[in-house]
């Protein structure tokens, strides 16, 4: 007997039918010293400006928060939208793409016309991830499973994960750590990430253990920031300020057998993208060959590596070579988290390489390049400190989220 | 009827509680307090199921029995934490947290899946692992339970390495 098979024959009839047409955030910051809801105004605000829309033309909010953030209402009435729907939901990581899907599925329902989607976290001054800093409640129910043996943070609880696809395929440390010196050198032409230096693999792999497998350089940076993008559908998407991104599929929250436990149900070093591409490619119309650019979840090094063979970039196994031998840069076959990421441009829950991933399809980035009556003109010198990073014209992009080795979601977005 | 707690207990200066409401689990220690392992087994397709759960994950009955287990099994994954996040930990560095696989219902009932169970990697008498120890473990190590007393009927369950039995050479991570 095994768990019963999932349908995953979904239907393809939204493809191409909804665009994100405005994208917006705050600085990428240690130290912002202001409310999520200031940031959260603040990157909605620029996503309106971003669109050229004003507040009447917004009437559906979602957002996303793990007990961290502020509720819509107070960001919609700062900026004096009224809302025919909104919704706060738990989640931090894959809540991005899932949140964009549901937008599309409000908006069919007829319950709003267009939906903007926040996130607002004093990720690094605020709540952390993992920690523990206050008097600790009584560890009870599932903590007696997991942080009573000092596995609490992310970086604990993937390591199991990270270790076994080690072990299982030969991964090693200097490979994967080719995602953070890729991402580095994207960051490094990108003036609003946080770290701008770009690294070595000999700075990963000597920089002090956190967790083996993870150095310090294998994980990600956390800030503060807010960060917001605008979904309507494509009949309208051409009224505005910019050429829209179209979203040709999106899943959501997808998990691995057995949602409690991952590790229960092997293997285990393969993640829920195995099961998410099942509908995300089918749906789009698309494969992995036509992907030009890829945004995968980088809270680790690993988790870029892990999603993107689960997904099928490469085969199962050859995540390692995938990420290292130039596939994954700037001027390579398909570049991932061109803005850096989370490992160095700052820690969104995804939605930052959503959001660079809009502007590439539009051929927008914002780098160093040369403004010229106030258009860009890109080099496409992609020389790491102070030049280009926009890819020479991008038609399909897919974003791949994480929140667990066990769950995933994924966005196919194409040029409008 | 106001919720209470029917299981308390103490273990590396971490408070533990369990609530009368939480049968599952106040049953699964209930049992590691008496040093003895025992996992819910499905009274439809007899399959056992760790941890504890309010259903069969294979074929939905609701209905099960606890039935004992034996403590044994192979180190299937693991990490070693260098830095801690929860003070309960910080003197006790490096600490191994181990994936255990069992050999009791292994490779079944598909051959990826296993009763996998997380704990920390102590020496016989349930004491958190010395730097020589850690060291010693890795993937394919043998290894049997241990309980780490935690109060009156109340103890943790974790791994120590099985002394009677061969021990393979174990996979460690690479960069050492």
């Amino acid at each position: 007997m095994t768990q019963a098979e999932t349908d995953v024959s979904t239907p393809k009839f939204l493809r191409d039918k909804y665009a994100i047409i405005g994208v917006g955030e705050t600085a990428y910051t240690r130290g912002m010293g202001r409310t999520t809801r200031w940031m959260a105004t603040q990157a909605v605000r620029r996503a309106m400006d971003d669109a050229g829309i004003k507040a009447g033309a917004i009437d559906g909010m979602l957002s996303y928060q793990v007990n961290d953030s502020t509720p819509s209402p107070v960001v919609s009435a700062d900026l004096g939208i009224r809302l025919n729907f909104f919704m706060d939901v738990m989640g931090g990581g894959s809540s991005t793409e899932a949140l964009i899907g549901i937008a599309i599925g409000v908006i069919e329902a007829g319950m709003c016309n267009t939906v903007v989607v926040f996130r607002s976290m004093n990720g690094f001054t605020g709540v952390r991830m993992g920690a523990t800093g206050r008097a600790a409640p009584a560890l009870s129910g599932g903590a007696l499973f997991g942080p009573v043996y000092g596995q609490m943070s992310p970086a604990q609880m993937f390591s199991h994960t990270f270790m076994r696809h080690m072990y299982e395929y030969g991964t090693t440390p200097e490979q994967v750590a080719h995602v953070k010196v890729f991402h580095s050198r994207h960051a490094s032409n990108n003036p609003k990430a946080y770290y701008k230096t770009p690294l070595t693999v000999e700075d990963v792999v000597n920089s002090r253990i956190i967790v083996k497998p993870l150095h310090l350089l294998d994980c990600c940076v956390e800030t503060d920031n807010a960060t917001a993008i605008i979904i309507t559908r494509s009949e309208r998407a051409y009224d505005y300020r910019h050429t829209p991104a179209r979203i040709l599929s999106v899943v959501g929250r997808v998990t691995k057998p057995r949602g409690d436990m991952h590790y229960q149900h092997g293997p285990i070093s393969r993640v829920a993208g195995h099961y998410a591409k099942e509908m995300l490619f089918p749906n789009a119309g698309v494969g992995p060959e036509e992907i030009d650019i890829t945004g995968s979840y980088d809270a680790f090094t690993f988790t870029t590596m892990l999603q993107l063979e689960a997904y099928g970039f490469c085969k199962e196994g050859e995540g390692g070579t995938y990420v290292s031998d130039g596939t994954i840069g700037l001027g390579g076959r398909r570049p991932n988290n061109t803005s850096g990421g989370h490992l160095c441009e700052g820690y969104t829950h995804g939605m930052n390489m959503v959001i660079e991933n809009v502007r590439q399809l539009r051929g927008e980035i914002d780098d160093y390049c040369p403004e010229d009556g106030g258009v860009r003109k890109h080099t496409y010198d992609y020389t790491p400190g102070g030049h280009c990073r926009q890819v020479r014209d991008p038609n399909i992009t897919a974003n791949l989220g994480w929140a667990t080795p066990n769950t995933g979601s994924a966005l196919i977005m194409r040029k409008g | 009827m106001a919720e209470m707690d029917v299981l308390t207990g103490e273990y590396l200066g971490m408070r533990l509680a369990l609530s009368d409401i939480d049968v599952e689990n106040a049953e699964f220690f209930r049992y590691c307090g008496a040093h003895d392992l025992h996992l819910q087994k499905c009274d439809s397709c007899s399959l056992l199921r760790y941890p504890p759960m309010t259903g069969c994950p294979w074929c939905a009955t609701l209905e099960s029995t606890w039935a004992p287990v034996e403590g044994v099994g192979t180190v299937y994954s693991y990490y070693e934490v260098a830095h801690a996040i929860q003070p309960a930990f910080r003197d006790h560095l490096p600490y191994l947290v181990l994936l255990v696989e069992l050999d009791t219902q292994r490779a079944q009932p598909s051959p990826d899946e296993g009763l996998r169970i997380v704990a920390n990697l102590v020496d016989a008498e349930g004491q958190l692992a010395g730097p020589d120890l850690v060291a010693k473990v890795g993937i394919g190590s043998r290894v049997k339970i241990v309980y780490s007393d935690a109060g009156e009927n109340f103890a943790i369950p974790n791994f120590a390495l099985d002394e009677s039995a061969e021990q393979p050479a174990p996979w460690r991570y690479p960069q050492e």
